[in-house]
């Protein structure tokens, strides 16, 4: 273990680099950029015995993906916006294909306008498409969730997103601790792949036609086995945990166990609200937060759980649903805690698009009213655009 | 070259039992170009398309190599992938045989949409082998124009109507821009001259680089003849000049079937219904634009063979 300072591009280069996948196909874009560019250092220096391949689209880039991991390769990729939506249709294929395949990825708003900076809506775009996905709130865990999610993906056969928060994660310096290589290597252990179109004993079809007769059962199979990656997940976590002594939950709790509202976030903004909640509890206040890191799968339960304490809750979203609806954590948690009997009251705040500051006030003003939410027993405003200009 | 008696006792690459049309000339070509690969592990890649439609239908098979579909647009880097992949494992000590790598797609998914991924695949010199099997039209979703369409060729997509006839451009010279590449081989076939076709693969095959094979490939209901003219139909292209024989190496043109007397071009035309509006009175001039426009590529072709010939 040793001490470094890499910015969130830097530290998830570093990881790829310490999981010497076999194979990266890989397009550039901003704010990911840097992390392929890096990577293609280490490939030039012989760091790594990787396969690079530098694609003409982000669309072959997850091409390539695919077929170097049905060829039974382990196989990573890193983009951002626009390229995540060019990959779009070949996500559902690498995860219809139970290919563990993992992106480093930035998350930055989708165009248009065009804008570089961050927002979710990159990702959240792509919340169906049967990929495992962490939300990181800083540049160690950013690090060290490449490595957890790469061995639950391959524990699953679910392929794996794990993203950072545009400029403020991807090119802020931090300091950070990182592994050895051989701990990582001997943590993720060789691959074994289920399959491989280079075994020429057992010629197989890959990706054959599925029609009404079988599609829904491989589907419902699908369905089945993602359901299981919460509990790898959770074992990876803790395996990585006792390695390295950081343990990352799906769903963390931040001061919550007396706090009587609480906010739900995810990423860079949930690390920036714990200093407004402990701001707020030196105030005498009881208020926490819980910062969403797994959303896909949803740790169900742990939400409910953890949700249901309080008397008023404040989603933060940082992407709209075109839904006329708020955002999607805000309709999935209210979907979510919809059967329980003791729930919150559950306020949207959409904030941050096209990489909005979001500051410690902006915060402090949601717990403000979550609090008179909480004490008025009602809701008077269900969703707020937060910080935009025209809205009160 | 393999003779056709060696081919005969190679494995069968696809089997029959698929769904393609009687008379379909793509599951010959695909059938002769594993032939031709087929002393050699081998390992396939389709776009979506026919042939991948009446092949792969779960929970059966006709491919007796590995295949790997992924989509329609990327037959190329999804091929890119795994031979990256192979690289790096063969390395590693992890794969002991040498493999080969055929990529398939029709025109559809190799002059249109998958464009791109082709002409990333062959800069990036993968060493694989891309073979197009061209029906000169989106033949999968009900024969829609591509830009592989011929001239006035009646489509659902460039219907000839009353006031349009058929298709209003030529077709895009595919073979050209994969030659503008670079690539180690390049080559425009068809299956009637199957032992060309074997040969093309063979060479294809052991050229040290990206290479490239455009088959012409005539489809029954698509351009509309009897199932039987499928081979008498992919002749008559060549015959006629339409789909010139030809192929390219280290910098040079060879053109491996002159036709002593070309056939005029009415000769292909008049067994398809999709040529058939240009026989009605006042439409000649069609025919003969249409003609001159294949002449005129013919003497382009014959132009590029002699000044790169040695």
């Amino acid at each position: 273990m040793k001490t470094v300072a890499k910015t969130g591009n830097e530290a998830m280069a570093y990881a790829m680099k310490q999981i010497n996948p076999d194979v990266v196909a890989a397009y550039p874009i901003t704010p990911a950029t840097e992390v392929v560019q890096i990577f293609s250092n280490y490939v030039a220096d012989g760091e790594v015995d990787t396969e690079f391949v530098a694609v003409e689209s982000e669309h072959s880039a997850l091409s390539a993906c695919v077929g170097a991991s049905i060829a039974g390769g382990r196989v990573m990729t890193s983009t951002s916006s626009q390229g995540l939506a060019l990959m779009h249709e070949i996500l559902y294929i690498a995860a219809g294909n139970r290919l563990p395949i993992v992106i480093a990825l930035v998350n930055r708003s989708l165009s248009a306008p065009i804008n570089i900076h961050c927002d979710h809506s990159d990702t959240m775009g792509s919340r169906e498409a049967g990929w495992m996905h962490l939300y990181c709130a800083n540049s160690q865990e950013a690090y060290d969730s490449l490595i957890i999610a790469l061995k639950t993906a391959e524990a699953t056969a679910v392929p794996a997103i794990v993203s950072t928060d545009a400029f403020i994660l991807s090119h802020a310096m931090e300091r950070l601790e990182v592994l050895e290589d051989s701990d990582v290597q001997n943590f993720i252990g060789e691959y074994r792949p289920r399959f491989s179109a280079l075994d020429l004993e057992n010629p197989k079809t890959y990706g054959p036609l599925d029609l009404q007769d079988y599609f829904f059962e491989h589907k419902r199979a699908q369905i089945d086995d993602f359901s299981k990656v919460l509990d790898a997940y959770d074992k990876a976590a803790k395996d990585y945990a006792e390695l390295s002594g950081r343990y990352y939950p799906a769903l963390e709790e931040y001061k919550t166990e007396d706090a009587d509202v609480a906010i739900f976030a995810a990423g860079s903004t949930a690390d920036t609200a714990k200093e407004v909640v402990d701001d707020l509890r030196d105030q005498g206040r009881k208020v926490g937060l819980v910062r969403m890191r797994m959303w896909r799968p949803l740790p169900v339960e742990q939400i409910k759980k953890a949700l249901t304490k309080f008397k008023a809750v404040a989603v933060m979203d940082r992407s709209d649903t075109m839904a006329d609806f708020g955002g999607p954590v805000f309709l999935e948690t209210r979907g979510m805690l919809y059967d329980s009997e003791e729930k919150p009251l559950i306020t949207d705040y959409v904030y941050g698009l096209g990489g909005r500051n979001i500051k410690l006030t902006d915060i402090a003003r949601v717990y403000d009213d979550i609090e008179q939410v909480a004490k008025a027993g009602k809701i008077e405003k269900l969703i707020t655009y937060l910080g935009v200009r025209g809205e009160e | 070259m393999a003779t056709l008696k060696e081919l005969s006792k190679r494995k069968e690459g696809l089997v029959g039992g698929h769904r393609a049309c009687a008379g379909c000339a793509a599951s010959a070509t695909i059938r002769q170009v594993l032939l031709a690969a087929g002393d050699k592990p081998t390992v396939a890649g389709i776009a979506t398309g026919c042939m991948e439609v009446v092949t792969t239908i779960f929970p059966y098979t006709a491919w007796n190599v590995n295949l790997v579909h992924n989509a329609f647009e990327n037959s190329a880097s999804t091929v890119s992938g795994v031979e990256a992949a192979y690289k790096v494992l063969k390395r590693k000590g992890k794969i002991k045989d040498d493999i080969q790598f055929i990529a398939f797609g029709g025109d559809g998914g190799t002059y249109d949409i998958g464009l791109q991924a082709l002409s990333g695949a062959i800069e990036r010199r993968h060493k694989m082998l891309y073979v197009c099997y061209d029906n000169e039209a989106y033949m999968n979703t009900g024969y829609q124009r591509s830009s592989a369409t011929p001239y006035c060729a009646h489509t659902t997509t460039s219907p000839a109507g009353t006031k349009i006839p058929g298709k209003a451009q030529w077709r895009k010279d595919l073979t050209e821009i994969v030659i503008a590449h670079d690539p180690a081989y390049a080559a425009q076939a068809t299956p009637g001259y199957y032992m060309d076709l074997i040969r093309k693969v063979e060479k294809a095959l052991a050229a040290d680089g990206p290479s490239f094979i455009n088959v012409l490939s005539p489809c029954v209901p698509g351009w509309g003849y009897p199932s039987d003219q499928t081979v008498n139909i992919s002749k008559l292209a060549v015959e006629t000049l339409f789909w010139p024989l030809y192929e390219w190496q280290d910098d040079s043109y060879k053109i491996n079937m002159k036709p002593r007397e070309p056939k005029p071009l009415v000769d292909f035309l008049k067994l398809q219904a999709r040529f058939r509006h240009l026989f009605k009175s006042g439409n000649e001039h069609l025919v003969e634009e249409f003609q001159a426009e294949v002449n005129r590529r013919w003497e382009a072709l014959l132009r590029k063979e002699q000044a790169t010939s040695a």
